[in-house]
Parts: structure tokens; C-alpha cells; sequence
């Protein structure tokens, strides 16, 4: 029953903070929704025993890349009013029918074991512990976890690429 | 029930306890920063001056709360209240003594023993750097937006420096649970003699220098700097607001030494005697005496040093603090490793 109650709260916390997110006019309340979102789904992932993924959650989300993005957002400054791209002809109409895809394949995620491997809804034996992610990820998982690693370092080598070596004469770079 | 009941009596008692050691602490820091500097300090509101902090609260309380014209109202308010449940939400996961066990049921001075309380700590630290960041900018003036922008950039390269300072703690004692780590540097050497992590000299000194940094004392008080920023992020806060705050940074110096404590200087252990009474209280009064101890060493280097430069500050935690801690988690890898598996080529 409490479980329930907590898992209702914070789900409608979590929705809020998306919506808010979406709707907000000032991007530093858009960066607070989002970070109520991602507080609301570390909640959830601790209802679940989920420990680790709960506090790594904080960390990663909430520590590290809403900081950045906060962070930004001041620096850049909120008062110059945004300029809009050019709408794309129809747009609501294509988001419209995106948005309900997205929907309707979350919730035949959902219902389907041959996507997520376990029932729908079904209690899969979760143990969230330290320890037990670390054998799984070291362990079953290691080749793919030392691939996304991989991704990760050539994703932040091609960053630093980017910014440093572009096609631009010397004296006009900045910095 | 009975669980609901027992961690909300732990968490109303940490909440009272926190409250009045930083009343005290308050109160010790302006007396010993005072005796270094051959001053009296105060010494007008009770014996020594005990009260002076009861009396600045009552102030507080009654000043008036302004809110500048250009601030962001609901983030304004907000800031103080994240930073004080920051402050109070890092001391959840701290042992303050060894379980005590009352009519064959054991209790544990700890309101929660997280498998994970070592991430714990990291992600309550990051929240912290909100109330500050959130502060500055809410506060619709160039002051506290410099201050805040230094604070950010500031806690989040020294929380990696923390967290590596973590890693080592760790893998020498093979759990995250701030328990197991206490209870793995209890009496093994002599019998009675606890083995303390502090023998990790590299990550308790990083961790110490992070300690700093992350509660903004001097000689890393950038953050708030009088001579440049006026007070930095909480220039324009006044009343009880800006006591959150206060209270907020004194209860982070406080939870600071407590994890020290806890994680380096072998917790509640110590040496226990006489009979049950005086035999389950001593770990509370080892923790508390060590904690006290490393709070005065907080104090005397605020009285010591001088405040870094900003690129001296940075430049240190990147170019110094991170590098020695990776190598030093490598060489006690490679050692652990021979330790349990023995030479590569054996």
C-alpha cells in the first residue's frame, strides 16, 4: 500500500518535471524540471532495490550533466529572447503521429517478453546491489561493456577533434 | 511498523543532534579563530560567550526577508531550503557509534546502511552544488552570479578529485556499506589495535584537500570571497534565509569530518571497557572525540592559509589532485592484485 502511494507521487513528480520541461519559457526552469525528472526516476529505481542505478542516477544526471547544462545556460545568459528556427511545414501533425509511435511501441515494450526478455510486468528477480552489477557488468557483460567504452573515449576524441582542428586560419580562432 | 518507527525516532534525534553541534561548533570555530589571532572573541552572551550563536539565530529570525527586485522569486526562496536538506541528508548514512544491542535486539547508531553509501555521498554533494549555483543565479545580480559560477565550476572538479579519493577506501575494504568499512578497520592488528585507512596516506590527504573545497572554507573560499565579491553567492539573502545557509556550510564541515572519520581514522573504534553502559557509549564518545578533532583542524587552517587564486585553485585540483589520485589507485591495484593472485608469472 505505501509502496503504491510513494510510486504514485513520484511517477506524477517525474511527468510534471517532463512536461514542465517541455513548456517552461525560461530554460533555467526547464533544466529544474528535468532535474525533478530525474530525481522522481531515481526514487522509482530505488522502489525497485535498484541502489546502485538509483545513486548512480543522481551522480551521473543530476551531479554532473544537469550542472553542465545549468551552468551553460548562465553563462550564455536567459534574457536574450530565443530565436526560432523555421517551422517545418505541418509540424504538429508529423509530432503528433511521432510522439503517439513512441507511445504505442513503449507500451508493446512493455507487454512483450521477446523485447525486454521478462513478462510484462512480471517480478524478474532484480538485485540491484553494488556487487551484483559489478559481476554482471564485468563479467557477462564484459566485451560489450569495454565496447561501449570504446564509444564513449572515440565520441569525446571526436569532440575535442572538432573543436581544435577546424578548416579556420589561425588568427580567427578564438581562445 | 516497527521500521517506520525506528528510523524516524534515529532521524528526529540526528536532526536535534546536528542542530545543536552546530550551534556549538559555531561557537568553537569564532572562539579558537579568536585565540589564534590573540583576540577574545565573544564573550558577552553567557559563560564565554556559549550563547552568541542562540542570540545571532534570534536575529536572524527577526530580520526582515528582502527579495531583490530582479530575482527569480520560487528559485530565491528554494535555494536555502535545498542547500540546508543537502546538508542534513549527507549525515543519513554516517555510523556514530557500533550497533547497540538493548533486550536481544541489536540497533545500529546509523539511519541507513546503504549497500551503496559510498555513491551515496557523491550524489548528495552534487546536490548540493544546486543551492549554491541556483542561489547566485536567482538572486538577479552580478555579484552572486560570479560567485556561483565559481562555486560550480569549483565543487565539480574537486568532487572528482572526492570521488577518486573513494575508490582506494574501497577496494582495500571490499565493501561500499559505511558499516562494513567501519567495522573492516576494528582491532586486527595486536588483538586490539584497529588497522586505519588513514595508511592510504595519498587519498586521505586528497580527500581531506576535497573536504574543503567542497564545503568552500578557507584557503578555498573563493566562492564567497569578501575582498572581490562582496559574499558571493549569498550577497543578497538576509534573515533567516541567509542563516540556512550559514547553518548549512557549518552542519557540511561537521558532516566532512564525521565521513573523514568514518572512512579514514576507523570510525566509532576505539578501545571499550568497564560495564554495559560505559561500554556501549565509549564508540559514540571515540566518533564525536575524533570528529571534534579534525573539526579544530578545520578551523586552523582557516586561521592559517590564505585564500588561493582561482587559477591556482583549479590548476590544483586538475593538474595535481586527480593524477596523483589515478596513480596511486593504480600502484594499490597492482599491489592488491599480487597481494591476491600473486606474481604474474607464478
Amino acid at each position: 500500500m505505501a509502496e503504491t502511494i510513494v510510486f504514485i507521487i513520484f511517477a506524477a513528480v517525474a511527468l510534471a518535471g517532463a512536461v514542465s520541461m517541455i513548456t517552461a519559457s525560461n530554460p533555467v526552469y526547464s533544466a529544474m524540471g528535468l532535474l525533478a525528472a530525474m530525481f522522481a526516476i531515481a526514487v522509482l529505481y530505488v522502489m525497485l532495490d535498484a541502489h546502485f542505478v538509483a545513486a548512480v542516477q543522481v551522480i551521473i544526471y543530476a551531479g554532473a550533466v544537469m550542472t553542465l547544462f545549468l551552468f551553460v545556460i548562465m553563462l550564455i545568459g536567459v534574457d536574450k529572447p530565443d530565436a526560432y528556427g523555421k517551422q517545418v511545414p505541418a509540424q504538429r501533425v508529423i509530432t503528433g503521429i511521432v510522439a503517439l509511435g513512441l507511445f504505442g511501441s513503449i507500451v508493446l515494450a512493455g507487454r512483450a517478453a521477446w523485447i525486454t526478455g521478462s513478462n510484462a510486468f512480471g517480478t524478474a528477480n532484480l538485485n540491484g546491489t553494488a556487487e551484483a552489477v559489478a559481476d554482471e557488468l564485468f563479467g557477462t557483460w564484459m566485451i560489450v561493456f569495454l565496447a561501449t567504452v570504446m564509444l564513449l573515449t572515440i565520441a569525446a576524441l571526436g569532440t575535442i577533434a572538432l573543436a581544435y582542428f577546424r578548416d579556420v586560419p589561425e588568427e580567427e580562432m578564438v581562445g | 511498523m516497527s521500521l517506520f518507527i525506528e528510523v524516524s525516532i534515529k532521524v528526529l534525534v540526528l536532526f536535534v543532534f546536528l542542530l545543536v553541534t552546530v550551534l556549538l561548533l559555531v561557537w568553537v570555530e569564532r572562539k579558537f579563530v579568536s585565540d589564534l589571532q590573540n583576540r577574545v572573541g565573544p564573550d558577552r552572551a553567557g559563560p564565554y560567550g556559549i550563547l552568541q550563536t542562540l542570540a545571532d539565530g534570534m536575529k536572524a529570525m527577526f530580520k526582515e526577508s528582502i527579495t531583490p527586485t530582479n530575482a527569480q522569486v520560487g528559485l530565491y526562496i528554494a535555494a536555502p531550503i535545498v542547500s540546508m536538506t543537502a546538508a542534513l541528508l549527507m549525515f543519513l548514512v554516517i555510523p556514530i557509534g557500533a550497533p547497540i544491542e538493548i533486550n536481544g535486539t541489536t540497533y545500529s547508531l546509523q539511519v541507513m546502511d546503504l549497500n551503496v553509501a559510498v555513491l551515496y555521498v557523491l550524489a548528495v554533494s552534487s546536490v548540493a552544488v544546486y543551492a549554491i549555483t541556483l542561489a547566485g543565479w536567482s538572486s538577479g545580480s552580478k555579484y552572486p552570479m560570479l560567485g556561483s559560477v565559481r562555486a560550480s565550476a569549483q565543487m565539480i572538479s574537486y568532487e572528482a578529485g572526492m570521488g577518486l579519493a573513494l575508490v582506494p577506501v574501497v577496494m582495500l575494504t571490499g565493501t561500499m556499506t559505511m558499516s562494513g568499512i567501519v567495522e573492516a578497520q576494528q582491532g586486527s592488528f595486536l588483538g586490539f589495535l584497529g588497522v586505519w585507512n588513514i595508511i592510504l596516506i595519498p587519498s586521505f590527504v586528497v580527500f581531506l584537500i576535497s573536504g574543503f573545497a567542497e564545503t568552500n572554507r578557507a584557503p578555498f573560499d573563493l566562492v564567497e570571497a569578501e575582498q572581490e565579491i562582496v559574499g558571493g553567492f549569498h550577497t543578497e539573502y538576509s534573515g533567516m534565509r541567509f542563516a540556512l545557509f550559514f547553518l548549512a556550510e557549518y552542519i557540511n564541515v561537521f558532516t566532512i569530518s564525521a565521513l573523514t572519520v568514518t572512512l579514514f581514522l576507523g570510525g566509532w573504534g576505539g578501545p571499550v571497557f568497564g560495564p554495559w553502559i560505559v561500554e556501549s557509549s565509549l564508540p559514540v564518545v571515540w566518533f564525536l572525540a575524533k570528529t571534534w578533532l579534525l573539526v579544530l583542524f578545520f578551523v586552523w587552517v582557516r586561521a592559517s592559509l590564505p585564500r588561493m587564486r582561482y587559477d591556482q585553485l583549479m590548476g590544483f585540483g586538475w593538474k595535481r589532485l586527480i593524477p596523483v589520485s589515478l596513480a596511486w589507485i593504480i600502484l594499490l591495484a597492482v599491489v592488491l592484485g599480487v597481494r591476491e593472485f600473486g606474481m604474474p608469472w607464478t
